[in-house]
């Protein structure tokens, strides 16, 4: 599903985020990507919906070579791809429903049935009855799964979050991510980065360790 | 519904709402700046009809000299139909011009207490296109003639008045257009950073360019299509209040004369036109503010 192979990624500033970046997940793989802040795990993460190049080795997600793809066809590649950033990313001048089905405003749904994905969405993150919220009266892990809710309307068959619960309570932290690991039991491979080692011990997923710009 | 005409629905509705909540304003900017050469034009075209209706084309007035014999007169229409310089030549006999006058401005009294008829014989000439200087002089150097009068040198005059005049306002009207275009990508560049947020957004997730630009390019046009409505209807009623103080000057000269508004086709231009200008200042400030974000 993804496969990074000696993938470095220099800014153009000179600062080397990630020196050579093996791994590879299968589909239906759960994987988590620790290591300490500024270890390069965010830009890991953006090399792989082409929101960052990299400048040289080879990304592929779906059969697809992401560092080569044209700029035409990276929307394609996105709806493919759910996203989850740490500061959620969410548009507070419109309800949660509303942040929910904005990913299917641009692909290609019939109107019913995008209203029935966003309502499944909403139910699977456990918001029913929040949709005509606004995301700023939720609190924050609510907010995180708004947007969880978003990520996965398009039903994408990889899912990524970096550091989705960075600046949440134990409690909620723990409920965010086991609605990660539930989507990986319907197929879809998920990818989180988290600087919490002890979060992730209890899931039975992959560890990938990145340090000083390199995959252990 | 085809998934393409849903995106297109949906870009323009988010094109009315925004151009609901603010977007009107620069369409009124657009009106009244649209209006000025609009309404120039307008008028300018009414002036032109005027002065076609006097004849365009000069007339010269040919006077013999009073003592001239009627054949020496009808003998001179020979030499100046043999003249290429000139279009049309027509006899004037003095019986008859004494008729035009006493028909026309109602001085048969003063005519007749003169006891006589005080009117030379006259040939009224067309001249083909070209300089009238020479031909006069040629004319007046004719024997038996006494004096030649270029009838519609005013009317010429009038005509060189308007190119100016019309020259001023396709100025004017592109300064303006230019002005316009200025307007639109500004309002546009704005729009665009308050969407900032759900653009970036839209983009993380997928959304293309041409999803994203969308909208934009809604507002723009609509704006300018407002704004070419907003400048037809100040020109109609500006028209309007305007052709009472005109028909009632007019009225005084005994002519119905009125000031002809824009017409249908010229109205749709107006439109036409701003709706381009709204276009292209969108597509401008698009290609250009959209690319620093994301």
């Amino acid at each position: 599903m993804v496969s990074f192979s000696a993938v470095a990624k220099r800014y153009p500033g000179g600062q080397e985020a990630l020196k050579d970046v093996s791994f590879s997940l299968q589909p239906g793989e759960l994987a988590f990507l620790i290591g300490r802040s500024g270890a390069g795990k965010s830009t890991l993460l953006k090399l792989i919906p082409a929101i960052e190049r990299p400048t040289s080795g080879s990304v592929i997600v779906g059969g697809q070579n992401v560092g080569a793809l044209k700029s035409g066809a990276i929307p394609y590649l996105r709806r493919n791809i759910g996203l989850v950033f740490q500061d959620q990313k969410l548009l507070y001048d419109r309800s949660v429903y509303e942040n929910v089905m904005l990913p299917l405003t641009f692909s290609s749904h019939a109107p019913r049935e995008a209203a029935r994905r966003a309502r499944a969405a909403i139910d699977k993150v456990g918001l029913a009855g929040r949709e005509k919220a606004n995301p700023i009266e939720l609190s924050g892990g609510e907010q995180q799964r708004v947007a969880i809710a978003r990520a996965v309307v398009n039903r994408p068959s990889l899912l990524i979050a970096d550091e989705p619960t960075a600046n949440l309570d134990a409690e909620s932290a723990a409920r965010v991510l086991d609605i990660f690991v539930a989507f990986r039991q319907v197929g879809v491979t998920v990818l989180i980065a988290t600087h919490d080692l002890s979060l992730v011990e209890r899931y039975a997923g992959k560890i990938l360790r990145l340090e000083q710009g390199r995959v252990a | 519904m085809s998934a393409w005409l849903r995106q297109h629905a949906h870009a323009l509705r988010l094109a009315l709402r925004r151009f609901a909540g603010g977007g009107a304003l620069s369409a009124v900017v657009i009106g009244v700046a649209l209006a000025l050469p609009a309404g120039g034009y307008a008028v300018l075209d009414s002036l032109r009809g005027l002065a076609a209706r006097a004849s365009l084309d000069p007339q010269i007035s040919v006077f013999l000299k009073p003592e001239v014999k009627r054949p020496d007169a009808v003998a001179l229409e020979k030499s100046l139909r043999a003249d290429a310089r000139l279009a049309k030549v027509r006899f004037v006999p003095k019986e008859e011009a004494l008729k035009e006058l006493n028909a026309a401005q109602g001085l048969a009294e003063v005519t007749a207490a003169l006891g006589r008829n005080p009117l030379p014989d006259a040939y009224v000439v067309t001249p083909r296109q070209g300089d009238l200087e020479p031909l006069v002089a040629d004319l007046g150097a004719l024997p038996g003639v006494a004096h030649v009068q270029a009838d519609a040198a005013w009317a010429r005059r009038l005509a060189a008045l308007a190119a100016v005049g019309r020259l001023a306002i396709w100025l004017l009207a592109g300064l303006l257009s230019l002005g316009l275009i200025a307007v639109i990508f500004n309002t546009i560049r704005l729009q665009i950073l308050t969407h900032r947020d759900e653009i970036e957004v839209s983009k993380l997730i997928g959304a293309t360019d041409a999803f994203i630009r969308r909208p934009f390019y809604y507002l723009g046009t609509l704006q300018g299509v407002a704004g070419g409505m907003l400048a037809v209807i100040i020109v109609w009623s500006a028209l309007a209040l305007l052709n009472r103080p005109v028909g009632a000057l007019a009225e005084s000269f005994g002519s119905a004369y009125r000031l002809s508004a824009l017409g249908a086709a010229e109205a749709a231009a107006v439109i036409v036109l701003a709706a381009l200008l709204g276009w292209l200042g969108t597509h401008l400030s698009v290609s250009k503010h959209l690319r620093q974000i994301g």
